[in-house]
């Protein structure tokens, strides 16, 4: 008896030193695959023409989906899409940032970058799912809000300062899901969530690399450079406890290698979903503003 | 409690500093030129004359950038300063940023771009914030988000008013995606203070861009701005680039603004005391109390 349980413990104590070693190497090769993506490597993964986007998301996460236009004040902005659809039987609200995938698509969603009137349609769909108590999933794919006189007229500063204080107080689970680029304010606008998800090659940053190299040493060509010190690599936003959860990613740019992604992101949602849906809408609240709050304290 | 405070009465009054320029110029903290050459009208002005004028330009009304000291000494009849310490910190270990924050202190005499007071409008207690673009453009950072968070909190709890004037560049980009949620927690800070239902008035001054624009800012029950002040999120030198073409006069200027309807009222630097006064009477503050 006693034999045989100390043949027992000596088997699993060498698997525990078999599994130490796998353990090792497994730090070793993820430590190789994080050197040889730079962050500069993942802005450039995120941006990618290729690589899918929001709609591509939405239409292979969400079950028939159908989208809704305007925001009744101005007009419809094709930067932001949304509407309604099933996230397995659970009927939800998405909205999003869409580039849209051919040139003449980008020219009509103006990149993904929103002017008022796109924040202004997001809140309003967001609104509905509050008045009809259905989850909110949040797509984000943007270089940042739009800068443009048109934009400014009619208010860029107000529509996405609007739309985070009214995030914070809705009454339903709120879910962001970084797809691509997520830059400045613009991406800001439409991820104040209980939980944010980010794919493993998105980022989000204060303002794109560009914008920032211009900022801080008048040159835009260091954008190189200005990755390096932003942290906007989705890890090390984990690391910081800004983002919830990072998808794994196989590195593709078609929609058919993209297909096991979409289905370890819709894993995650519907993980994370299901916890935030037990809670009422008090806790909701409560726990996405104290979240905010929470960051950047301890003076 | 609250009867034990004390309130100092503005070291310098505007007035005090006058005389006190007049009688030694040397011993008041005013520059030793006795002229200012106007940014707005480029006419030479003496100092008397711009302070007395509470810091404008008798000629054009321009505003002159003034200090978060001054415009407390201009407003209220006595306050005290209610900011936390301030502790140095670099959430994303910014290479440079040590280095340009001993910079900015030593250029500046400031530790951080914010002062928070409660003061003494004539009998109306009230929260004041100030931004001061003389440190780091008065960008929001880490230190600056929560001191705005912790004044809404502060004034909610004791049913005050609150007064924010803003001048910022936008978020501090040292900071990195700490700065940008504090864009997040200062809006909801503001959305939690509606619902003591109390007052908040936000008086946007020359120049006030970017993240602040797109947060606390824009969320005032009122709406106020300083003559010329621009205001805007992009900057307009990225604008100019993206559209590549001319912006239209008065582009981003506060009389842009209101008369695209983002905002209740333009308030002359003069006129301040006395709007910002009947404002909080008829909401109902008169006293201590509410």
């Amino acid at each position: 008896m006693i034999r045989e349980l100390e043949e027992k413990i000596k088997r699993l104590e060498e698997q525990e030193k078999d599994s130490e070693i796998l353990r090792i190497k497994r730090k070793e090769i993820t430590e190789k695959y994080e050197k040889k993506f730079k962050p500069y490597d993942r802005v450039q993964l995120a941006r990618h023409r290729e690589r899918p986007k929001v709609k591509d998301f939405i239409e292979n996460i969400i079950e028939e989906p159908m989208f809704f236009h305007g925001d009744r004040l101005f007009s419809d902005d094709k930067s932001i899409i949304g509407g309604i659809g099933y996230l397995d039987d659970i009927p939800i609200t998405f909205v999003g940032t869409n580039k849209g995938n051919t040139l003449e698509e980008n020219v009509q969603c103006n990149f993904g970058m929103p002017k008022p009137e796109g924040y202004r349609k997001a809140l309003r769909l967001m609104k509905q799912a509050e008045k009809f108590n259905r989850p909110i999933i949040t797509f984000i794919d943007t270089p940042g809000a739009y800068p443009g006189v048109d934009a400014e007229e009619r208010g860029q500063g107000e529509a996405i300062a609007r739309n985070i204080s009214e995030m914070g107080r809705l009454k339903v689970p709120i879910i962001s899901v970084f797809t691509g680029e997520g830059g400045s304010g613009g991406a800001l606008a439409l991820s104040v969530a209980n939980k944010i998800i980010m794919m493993e090659n998105s980022i989000f940053s204060i303002l794109s690399p560009e914008g920032f190299a211009t900022i801080l040493w008048k040159d835009g060509t260091r954008c190189k450079e200005a990755t390096e010190v932003m942290k906007l690599m989705a890890k090390e936003l984990y690391d910081y406890n800004i983002v919830d959860r990072v998808v794994e990613e196989d590195i593709s740019f078609s929609l058919e290698g993209f297909r096991d992604n979409f289905i370890r992101l819709k894993k995650v949602i519907i993980e994370e979903l299901q916890m935030l849906m037990i809670k009422n809408s008090k806790e909701l609240i409560i726990e996405r503003q104290e979240k905010y709050r929470r960051i950047g304290g301890g003076f | 409690m609250e009867q034990n405070i004390r309130y100092e009465k503005p070291v310098i009054s505007i007035i005090k500093r006058l005389r006190k320029f007049r009688k030694d110029p040397k011993e008041a903290a005013l520059p030793e030129k006795l002229f200012e050459k106007c940014n707005g009208c480029g006419s030479l002005i003496s100092k008397n004359k711009i302070v007395e004028n509470f810091f404008t330009c008798p000629e054009c009304n321009y505003h002159f950038n003034i200090t978060s000291k001054d415009r407390m000494d201009m407003l209220l009849d006595g306050y005290r300063i209610i900011n936390r310490p301030f502790k140095f910190t670099n959430p994303i270990d910014f290479p440079t940023y040590k280095a340009k924050y001993r910079e900015n202190k030593k250029k500046s005499g400031l530790k951080e771009g914010i002062l928070t007071v409660e003061g003494y409008l004539n009998d109306i207690k009230l929260i004041v914030v100030s931004l001061d673009n003389r440190f780091f453009m008065g960008s929001m950072g880490s230190y600056i988000g929560e001191e705005i968070t912790k004044a809404f909190e502060h004034a909610g709890e004791r049913d005050l008013p609150i007064l924010i004037f803003s001048t910022s560049g936008g978020a501090r980009m040292q900071e990195g995606i700490f700065s940008l949620m504090q864009m997040a927690k200062t809006s909801i800070a503001v959305d939690r203070y509606g619902e003591t239902k109390n007052l908040y008035i936000s008086c946007m001054t020359h120049p006030t861009t970017g993240g602040v624009t797109a947060s606390f800012a824009s969320l005032g029950d009122i709406i106020l701005a300083e003559p010329g002040a621009l205001i805007g999120f992009a900057g307009a030198r990225v604008i100019k680039e993206t559209i590549k073409g001319e912006l239209p006069e008065n582009f981003q200027r506060a009389e842009f603004l209101k008369e695209k309807g983002f905002l209740d009222e333009i308030v002359h630097r003069k006129d301040m005391r006395e709007y910002i006064y009947k404002l909080l009477k008829l909401h109902g503050y008169r006293g201590c109390k509410k």
